[in-house]
């Protein structure tokens, strides 16, 4: 009898996906490549106003101008742009007025996915934006927020019942050229969820949109605007899943948040887009820009991911600490198993006097998954008084992964204070022995000490998506021990 | 409860370390097991534990009747087996109560018992405490994290009085404590002793065993027992040291 035990031997992962079905409905397809008549077709179908056009098509010159970014930590196989399908939505006459006009089929969907939509939102007391493929299909609690005045539909809708404010705002924190994909995304943007939060008002339940990719060779591109007003608060949760499929499929969002004079957005991600099989096919291609403006003195932004799924992360979510004394965070869990590759981390650009901001990332690799933080600091020459915490830690399972760190620190001003810790250290044979001899299963050992090194990450959650990032943790890792 | 027969067992490296120990314990005994370093004693209590980075050569080991070398380590645990480690491992973020309860739960659904709610768990904790004297404040801080070594043997301790097992191995759980902590240690396993229990002692020096009275001290030398006897065995280990057994083993 051997009891010498490999940490290393991974087992299929696919099997751990449950959320990757896929749902019969009629959709109505773009034809798939991308060109200027692409763009048109998506404005049109949406009904969009000239100058939204016109912000599209501007956006899509400056991205045929530009090449897709390599500085990262990434091998990406070449992605062929015009193979895509930019718009798939599915059929239907008109609009759902309320939730019995939803397809039925995609009700089902939903309640595999467990996202309390109709009722049991009530019971879960979570407004949701559902976004299926490319539009948004319900949104919950519509009535009972908007008697507080707070805005919560589609990205579509607000175009059409709330310009002034998307036209106010949009592209205000994340520029059409900012990056490559954030210019696509600007150019072929399909729907997404928009909120704002007027003056003065606390949003009384967490609002909560879903992502999900069904439609197959199909990108999506969502966007999200976000405004706090001045003195608002709200919280807000993103959850995303996608049929398993044998393709990779591209997925391009963009997230802008606003904070007026001391508002606070805390926004969460819980991301689990199919991660691909264990040999790397198939698998979401996740190239996300999310950046928050701290536009007022004592605003504060809040970002908490957790990261299990898609083939490649490429994500930053990142604070403007513009007004004096706002306050910038992020909290992050990033895992990488089998052949899945993760660049993530945030940029805090310090711009206001006292401005403060805290990072803190928890990395895990498994498999021979590649995990990257990159993050940068920058204190701008006004900034006095800023200061940043950064911690950063890297957990390895197995000796064929890697994870590495990247901060950058670019401080023009004397009196910031600036932190840096980062550590890097293996599960050991020794830990999981001891858990093992206290009776618990090599797998729950695992999950306990994996929620142990992101616990600090893990409290920011809310209470129900905490429960449910813990257990997303131990699927992500199944049988990557041994 | 415990039958060891002609057990041999090396490490990754090749290096043999136990050379046929043959040992046997009856429900409702305490063993001590003595004898220099380098003896073989840890890797006895790694071997019957399931630690990795042992293989057994030969021999075997029944536990109750099955055979306890077929058992993961964690089957060992639920079937009533316990080590008290002689380094306890730290695990950073992971609250040591939730730890426990974690791991009562998982060894009393084995027994067919009902699990515990955070509740009741806390409770029966504090009861325990209470019993051994140990401090609350171990049952909210991460496991073993910043513990002192004499906190970490008392939460060793406190975790075998928890899980109540069968058959309790204590790896020189006694070194380096000082007499408070000692006392913990023996109250801890005299509290557990009862008809159904056994326990085994694995210690460098016979002050633990002027506490906890041994039915049997067996001495382990090179791999394998070379003497057993009553308690007054370790006394005359420690007024002539384990040279003599060289001798002895020479004759």
């Amino acid at each position: 009898m051997s009891s010498v035990e490999a940490l290393d031997t991974i087992g299929p992962l696919g099997q751990g996906y449950k959320y990757g079905f896929v749902t019969a409905i009629d959709a109505e397809t773009a034809p798939p490549g991308l060109d200027e008549s692409t763009i048109r077709f998506i404005s049109a179908k949406k009904r969009e106003p000239d100058w939204l056009l016109d912000w599209r098509l501007q956006s899509f010159r400056a991205w045929q101008k530009m090449a897709q970014p390599e500085w990262a930590k990434l091998r990406i196989a070449p992605i062929d742009y015009q193979a895509a399908t930019y718009y798939s939505a599915p059929k239907k006459k008109e609009g759902p007025k309320s939730l019995d006009e939803v397809d039925p089929e995609l009700l089902k969907t939903y309640e595999k996915l467990g996202i309390p939509l109709g009722e049991r939102a009530a019971l879960a007391g979570v407004a949701v934006d559902a976004v299926f493929d490319s539009v948004s299909v319900a949104t919950t609690f519509k009535a009972q927020l908007a008697e507080l005045g707070i805005i919560f539909c589609s990205f579509g809708e607000a175009v059409q019942e709330h310009p002034e404010l998307v036209r106010k705002y949009l592209g205000t924190v994340v520029p059409q050229g900012d990056n490559f994909f954030a210019a696509l995304n600007s150019a072929v943007f399909s729907d997404g969820s928009f909120a704002y939060i007027p003056p003065g008002v606390r949003c009384p339940m967490e609002l909560s949109t879903y992502f999900r990719i069904n439609a197959a060779k199909t990108g999506q591109f969502e966007r999200t605007l976000l405004i706090a007003d001045k003195g608002a608060y709200v919280s807000y949760l993103e959850g995303c899943t996608a049929p398993q499929r044998d393709e990779n499929q591209l997925h391009a969002a963009v997230v802008e948040l606003v904070a007026l004079e001391g508002a606070e957005i805390k926004y969460a991600t819980v991301q689990n887009w199919y991660p691909g099989d264990a040999e790397g096919k198939g698998g979401i291609y996740n190239f996300v820009t999310k950046r928050g403006a701290c536009r007022g003195a004592k605003a504060k932004i809040s970002w908490t991911q957790v990261e299990t799924g898609s083939a490649i992360t490429w994500k930053y979510p990142s604070c403007i600490l513009e007004g004096d004394d706002s306050v910038g965070e992020f909290y992050s869990v990033a895992i990488t198993n089998n052949l899945q590759q993760a660049d993530t981390g945030t940029k805090m650009i310090h711009i206001g006097k006292n401005t403060r901001s805290t990072i803190i990332s928890k990395g895990i690799s498994a498999g021979r998954g590649q995990n990257t933080y990159r993050g940068l600091v920058r204190v701008q020459p006004k900034a006095q008084g800023a200061r940043n915490y950064t911690q950063c830690d890297s957990l390895l399972i197995g000796d064929r992964c890697g994870a590495h760190t990247v901060p950058y620190l670019e401080i023009r001003n004397p009196s910031a204070r600036v932190e840096h810790e980062a550590t890097t250290s293996k599960i050991s044979e020794d830990q999981l022995f001891y858990c093992r001899q206290r009776g618990l299963s090599q797998e729950d050992a695992l999950s306990l000490i994996v929620n142990g090194f992101c616990k600090e990450v893990l409290k920011e959650l809310p209470m129900e998506f905490a429960v449910e990032a813990q257990k997303l943790l131990a699927v992500s890792l199944e049988g990557s021990v041994g | 409860m415990l039958e060891i027969t002609n057990l041999h067992a090396r490490l990754a490296d090749g290096r043999e370390i136990l050379k046929g120990v043959d040992l046997t314990v009856k429900a409702g005994e305490v063993h001590a097991i003595m004898g220099p370093n380098g003896s073989g004693k840890s890797t006895l209590a790694g071997v019957l534990a399931g630690r990795p980075g042992y293989e057994v050569t030969a021999g075997s080991v029944a536990y109750e009747g099955r055979d306890l070398l077929a058992l993961a380590p964690d089957e060992r645990a639920r079937e009533g087996l316990f080590l008290a480690f002689q380094y306890p491992v730290e695990i950073p973020g992971v609250n040591n109560m939730y730890f426990l309860r974690a791991a009562l739960n998982a060894v009393r659904r084995q027994r067919g018992e009902a699990e515990l709610d955070a509740g009741q768990f806390l409770k029966a904790a504090r009861a325990k405490l209470k019993l051994l004297d140990i401090g609350e404040d171990l049952l909210q801080r991460p496991v073993n994290v910043g513990f002192s070594g004499g906190e970490k043997k008392r939460n060793e301790i406190f975790q075998m009085a928890m899980l109540e097992p069968k058959l309790a191995i204590l790896d020189e759980t006694d070194s380096g404590l000082d007499i408070d902590a000692l006392r913990v240690v023996a109250n801890g396993v005299n509290k557990l002793r009862s008809p159904e229990r056994a326990a085994i002692l694995i210690t460098h020096y016979q002050r633990l065993l002027d506490y906890v009275v041994p039915d049997v001290v067996h001495v382990l030398s090179h791999g394998r027992i070379v003497r057993s006897g009553d308690k007054s065995l370790a006394t005359e280990l420690e007024c002539r040291g384990y040279a003599f057994l060289d001798d002895a083993a020479a004759e």
